[in-house]
């Protein structure tokens, strides 16, 4: 008798080995890099300071411990699984309480797991981190296609779509019959497509980017309307190079970001203000905000560089760009996103979205709430913060009540 | 006693690299990490790995960057500081008396490299099929940071600046009567010094329509306006142009890029490539299957690609996109004045979008020049040369009779 193994749809563990050799030549990389000269301004009005990357290359080559990555990671349970031909690492973490509820999370760029690493406790031990046993998740948080340890697809049309069916069909072989989803930035835009998409088990997603909001005018007519407005019209005038860059011309990029790993820093750490200045001040004045440390920021970067992943990353902006334009020629409108919809605006976010805003992009808001700290990376910089807010969003869906009254209780309290 | 005023004075020129600063060169691309290809089988995700690594073998094996430095040694070179900023210049005079002086101006990612195969058919026309009467004294500055002009270190270098800081190197010059010319950056440069109009400019010719984004915004506003097919079609072409991820980003963030550039050949070179469909397609077609387009040889793109590696000048030049971005907002709250000195026009089949008449009649009231040359793109002076020097004299020979220059 022979035993075959069913490879399509195997779940093997893994473990990241990171061999002496990359280091090395990462490190020598660095000690040679050739800077430009200083930018004009004393802020980031020109791009990512001067003076910010030569302390994060000087700290990066001489003080950081590049055995963090491959420590942090293979802490935890990694996995590998090919689905629809690509081979895609997951962190599944099972938490001790039987009945947790089961949570898939996606990251964004420039991001990756390991701007999730520190939700973990809080989500799968809720206990332990001051919550409450009812609040427990199993989690399970993928790597993109094309970033980190997740394989690069090998041909065309790994849009945030695709994405989306591929994670469905990952919480089905991990054989969650029912199962919440949640993700900012790129992972917002996966999270809300399942939404759309509604898989058979999803019970509801929470989103902390409004993505929507990308796609036409919204409405002005509170204050919060109009700031949130004009933070968008920001982010379009000043903020929307590298987004136009990635989306048009990935490839164009994609070689300095492959060959020098100080260029690779400045294009991750080019996102968004508040998140820049945060790190800026890490790095140059040593004072980090919550948990944005130089080591943290360093073990994604060093992540993007050992995997090689920064221009198949940044493939992944033309794959959605090409997706919104086909979807704009359609001139069909996506599906409503039916399963209930929880929302956290972030303080420091790029656009901070009132509740009025997610009401008229998500027909079922079932929770919505603004936090008192954090930004963009909203995980990565206050996991406990972050961890308080995705029990309370997806609390409701383990009680006895119905949807329905959810959402009368929420509308009663407006 | 002798003094010499450092401020005002021009100092000849000339360049030399070390062999350690090419062997670091080489290195480099040697060492090049590369991602792997494009998912498609075009330039749709940007500039293709074939293309790339058959430039890297090509730059490593056989280009020879010193005979690109006996080229620009054996040309006259100078320098003098404007404002405070050393700017480097090509100065050729013309054999013929009464020759007329013509200021051309380069744009990104071009250099004066582009404009080195002018200076012959422009300065010495007999000697190119043309006639004594055509010639031009050629002046060819770098533009404050890019090659060999110093970079400035202060904001507001945009093309206004530049435009006076020209006006004052032709004055420097001695000259009491030029033109001026530009394409890309210098098309902006060249219109702001339209504009500005100093006494001695006779008039100036483009070849680019730096001048539409503001006025096709005002013309779109105007609704009795109906635009023809033609309009729509070269409407659509601009608007594509800003669309551009590379002209956002460095209008934006020019020192975010500014790591790739100082540090990736490689990287560098992807991005100056990345210009526009019809320039990208002949240098590929130049490297991959020995079809050049012109005087677009590998030979050449290469000579402008490491002149920007060897002077580090690409995060200085793409700062100029940014004090563009920030000029092009002042001046649609504040519009410059109209251009009203004579403008000639050349439209190349290959440019980025191929302004109509109307549209140059709209933007510059005084059109005394205006032809559809029958060959070249957007670098037209560096693949055409000898087509962009008969559009210099079609263009510049009225404004030369009416002076009695000929």
């Amino acid at each position: 008798m022979s035993t075959t193994v069913r490879t399509a749809t195997d779940i093997r563990t893994s473990s990241i080995d990171i061999k002496d050799e990359q280091i090395d030549d990462l490190r020598r990389r660095i000690t040679a890099t050739r800077l430009p000269t200083k930018e004009l301004v004393e802020d980031r009005s020109q791009g990512v300071q001067l003076a910010t990357i030569r302390e994060l290359a000087r700290y990066w080559s001489e003080d950081y411990d590049f055995g963090r990555i491959e420590a942090r990671l293979n802490a935890v349970p990694q996995f590998m699984t090919e689905i629809d031909g690509v081979e895609i690492h997951f962190i599944h973490v099972r938490s001790k309480h039987e009945d947790a509820l089961p949570l898939i999370m996606t990251h964004g760029w420039p991001g990756s797991v390991i701007e999730l690493l520190e939700t973990i406790g809080p989500l799968t031990d809720p206990t332990a981190h001051g919550g409450k046993a009812e609040d427990a998740f199993h989690l399970v948080l993928p790597s993109l296609p094309g970033y980190g340890f997740s394989r690069e697809p090998a041909e065309l049309g790994w849009n945030v779509g695709r994405v989306a069916q591929a994670w469905a069909e990952l919480m089905h072989r991990l054989g969650y019959s029912h199962y919440v989803a949640q993700g900012g930035d790129v992972g917002a835009a996966v999270t809300d497509i399942m939404g759309r998409q509604a898989p058979e088990g999803l019970l509801g997603i929470h989103i902390n980017l409004l993505v929507t909001v990308l796609g036409g005018p919204q409405t002005t007519e509170s204050n919060e309307e109009r700031a949130a407005q004009a933070q968008l019209e920001t982010f379009r005038q000043t903020g929307f190079g590298y987004f136009l860059e990635m989306a048009t011309r990935p490839q164009t990029i994609g070689y300095a970001l492959l060959d020098s790993p100080v260029a690779l820093a400045a294009w991750l750490l080019d996102h968004d203000t508040d998140s820049y200045y945060k790190i800026a001040r890490a790095f140059v004045d040593g004072e980090p905000v919550g948990n944005l440390t130089r080591d943290n920021i360093l073990d994604n970067i060093t992540l993007y560089w050992l995997t090689g992943t920064g221009a198949s990353a940044a493939r992944s902006y033309w794959e959605d760009g090409l997706a919104r334009a086909q979807a704009l020629a359609s001139g069909q409108a996506p599906p409503e996103v039916a399963v209930p919809v929880g929302f956290t605006t972030f303080p420091g976010e790029i656009w901070q979205s009132p509740r009025s805003w997610v009401e008229n992009s998500y027909p079922n808001v079932a929770y919505f709430n603004v936090a008192d700290r954090g930004g963009h990376f909203a995980a990565w910089e206050e996991p406990e913060l972050f961890s308080t807010e995705v029990r309370a969003a997806f609390r409701s869906l383990r009680s006895e009540r119905t949807w329905g009254d959810v959402l009368v209780e929420s509308y009663l309290e407006d | 006693m002798t003094t010499i005023d450092t401020t005002t004075d021009i100092r000849p020129f000339t360049i030399a690299f070390s062999d350690e600063e090419l062997d670091d060169l080489r290195r480099r691309i040697e060492m090049t990490r590369w991602p792997d290809k494009e998912l498609v089988g075009d330039a749709s995700q940007g500039v293709q790995v074939a293309l790339l690594q058959e430039i890297a073998r090509y730059w490593t094996d056989e280009y020879d960057w010193r005979k690109l430095e006996d080229k620009l040694n054996a040309l006259p070179q100078y320098t003098t500081e404007i404002e405070g900023l050393g700017i480097h210049f090509i100065h050729v005079k013309s054999p013929h008396e009464n020759a007329l002086p013509l200021l051309i101006t380069h744009g990104w990612p071009g250099s004066v490299i582009e404009m080195l195969e002018v200076i012959g058919p422009l300065s010495d026309p007999t000697a190119h099929g043309g006639d004594g009467e055509d010639a031009f004294d050629v002046v060819i500055p770098s533009l404050p940071g890019y090659g060999f002009s110093e970079a400035p270190t202060e904001v507001g270098w945009n093309a206004g600046r530049i435009a006076a800081a020209w006006a004052e190197l032709m004055h420097r010059l001695g000259y009491t009567h030029y033109v001026a010319q530009g394409g890309d950056q210098g098309a902006g440069v060249t219109d702001a010094l339209g504009r500005l109009a100093p006494g001695e400019l006779l008039g100036v010719h483009f070849n680019l329509l730096s001048a539409a984004p503001r006025e096709l915004l005002m013309a779109s506003l105007n609704l009795r306006l109906a635009f023809s097919s033609e309009d729509r079609e070269q409407l659509k072409k601009v608007l594509n142009v800003f669309m551009r991820g590379y002209i956002a980003e460095m209008g934006e963030h020019p020192q975010t890029v500014g790591y790739p550039f100082a540090d990736s050949p490689i990287g560098l070179a992807a991005w100056m490539l990345d210009h526009d469909a019809d320039s990208y397609a002949k240098i590929s077609h130049a490297f991959l299957d020995g079809q050049v387009s012109g005087n677009l040889t590998r030979e050449h793109v290469l000579d402008n690609i490491t002149l920007y590696w060897l002077t580090n000048t690409a995060t200085s030049a793409a700062r100029l996109y940014w004090e563009g971005s920030r000029a092009t907002a002042a001046a649609l709250k504040d519009p410059p004045p109209h251009l009203t000195i004579p403008v000639g026009y050349t439209v190349f089949p290959d440019e980025l979008f191929q302004a109509p008449r109307h549209w140059l009649k709209s933007a510059y009231h005084n059109l005394v020049y205006f032809n559809v040359a029958e060959k070249g793109g957007h670098f037209a002076a560096w693949e055409e040369p000898e087509i962009f020097a008969a559009e210099m004299r079609a263009g510049f020979a009225s404004l030369r009779r009416k002076e009695g220059y000929s």
